[in-house]
């Protein structure tokens, strides 16, 4: 069977990579080039770059690094950040990234995971929602970070999305991430149920426990994390041997 | 000199990428003449069968890929075009490879597309030369090739498939080993020393 994917996220600034608490606060946190490829050599399954450029300038940076990422790591690369049409889906397909995320803009517009699936393919197509737990319980699509509470609710949105194409889905907890006490793995089985493309859980790891419950009885198909590798706590390499012991299936 | 056809099928960077990581010279072309001169070929592809099908009828090659004798290489899409048909939009393809290629049906813990990293075994000849039966490598699709006489490399996704084919002069993988890290290099380095 397949492998459950680990996969290190690295938030992009002008070319260097940045990781804060709940997306605040930046550090940074070195080359996003030389990082990516120290990740995959102790193995990392997939990389996800994350643009968080602000500006048109920073934009342009971004598509000059996708190329240099391309050009030197052989491992699959998602990026996302700021991705609203078909024409900046286009301009990431030719610098080489292998698929592309989208969040707040599937939002605003759904057709856009249609449009981008329908053009370049369902495996192209990764779109991720930021949810949060309303004081009513129910899990609603959140965007700007976490700032914005939108009408989508969680489940509903994520079956939509797959419907209209998506290949995946990366769902993160904005009650969770950046807190490093693991992640609502209910919400993830229940997620699970729903759709049938893969999952994955992002935000809230802080121990390989935690990404072992996600993978396990939060059914996801890959974890991604951040801080607990950018800050040099655990190897990748290190992680996935303490997940294979714990009898996950694992790349090695 | 490498030929990669271009017939308009998804981006061709990476493999342009892994090529060039090996110190590879190549072109990228849709020539017939070029395509045919090349020392070895390489058929990439990511997207529709159907459509990669139509865009190799409008270039004029068909023919021209079925005649080749040097090493041909297909990855992906580029591997089932290879096939005789497939399920995708009902496709008669190129008939190279005695497979049919076939939807992956949904089913409980079965995920389509089949994305990620899975092992490959029943490794057979030197595509495979100095990797392990067992070893990882880097899917992402929705249709895969059916077990056939051509088989030459297995993995179990649900049932078993053909994670790669040979026909004479003629190879395919379904996986990405432009996207398959030191594995991957291996076995384009293998296809490149044939």
């Amino acid at each position: 069977m397949v492998a459950k994917r680990i996969i290190p996220c690295l938030d992009v600034k002008d070319g260097r990579t940045v990781k804060g608490i709940n997306f605040k606060g930046l550090q940074d946190v070195g080359d996003a080039v030389e990082l990516g490829e120290l990740y995959a050599r102790s193995g990392a399954d997939e990389l996800v770059y994350l643009d968080i450029s602000a500006t048109r300038e920073g934009r342009g940076t971004f598509t000059k690094l996708v190329e240099r990422i391309s050009d030197r790591i052989n491992i699959p690369f998602t990026v996302g950040g700021g991705i609203s049409s078909l024409d900046d889906a286009a301009r990431l397909l030719d610098a080489g990234a292998d698929k592309i995320s989208v969040n707040s803009s599937a939002i605003a517009r759904p057709a856009l995971i249609d449009e981008i699936a329908g053009k370049y393919g369902s495996q192209f197509i990764v779109v991720a929602i930021d949810a949060k737990r309303s004081q009513d319980g129910i899990w609603y699509a959140t965007t700007h970070g976490g700032s914005r509470m939108t009408q989508k609710e969680l489940f509903s949105w994520a079956v939509e999305a797959q419907e209209r194409g998506a290949g995946e889905i990366l769902f993160t907890s904005m009650d969770h991430d950046g807190t490093r006490n693991g992640y609502p793995c209910g919400t993830f089985a229940e997620l699970a149920g729903k759709v049938s493309i893969p999952i994955i859980a992002s935000g809230g790891a802080g121990s390989p426990r935690d990404i072992a419950d996600v993978l396990t009885r939060g059914k996801a198909d890959a974890a991604l994390a951040a801080s607990i590798f950018h800050y040099g706590e655990i190897t990748i390499g290190e992680l996935k041997r303490q997940l294979h012991e714990m009898n996950i299936n694992v790349r090695l | 000199m490498i030929a990669i056809i271009d017939y308009r099928m998804g981006n061709l960077r990476s493999v342009k990428n892994a090529l060039q990581r090996l110190g590879t010279e190549y072109i990228v072309t849709s020539s017939p003449s070029e395509i045919m001169k090349a020392d070895k070929v390489l058929l990439p592809g990511v997207g529709n069968a159907e459509m990669a099908m139509e865009n190799l009828r409008n270039a004029g090659l068909c023919d021209v890929i079925r005649e080749l004798r040097q090493p041909v290489l297909g990855i992906c899409v580029g591997l089932q075009v290879m096939c005789r048909h497939s399920q995708e939009g009902d496709t008669e393809c190129l008939g190279i490879f005695d497979s049919k290629v076939m939807r992956f049906t949904p089913s409980d813990g079965l995920k389509v597309p089949h994305m990620g990293w899975n092992r490959i075994s029943n490794l057979e000849g030197k595509l495979f030369k100095g990797i392990p039966s067992g070893e990882y490598v880097y899917y992402v699709h929705s249709y895969y090739p059916q077990l056939c006489c051509d088989t030459i490399a297995t993995t179990t996704y649900g049932g078993m498939f053909s994670a790669a084919l040979k026909y004479e002069n003629f190879y395919g993988t379904q996986f990405h080993p432009e996207k398959s890290g030191d594995t991957g290099e291996l076995i384009i380095k293998n296809f490149l020393e044939l």
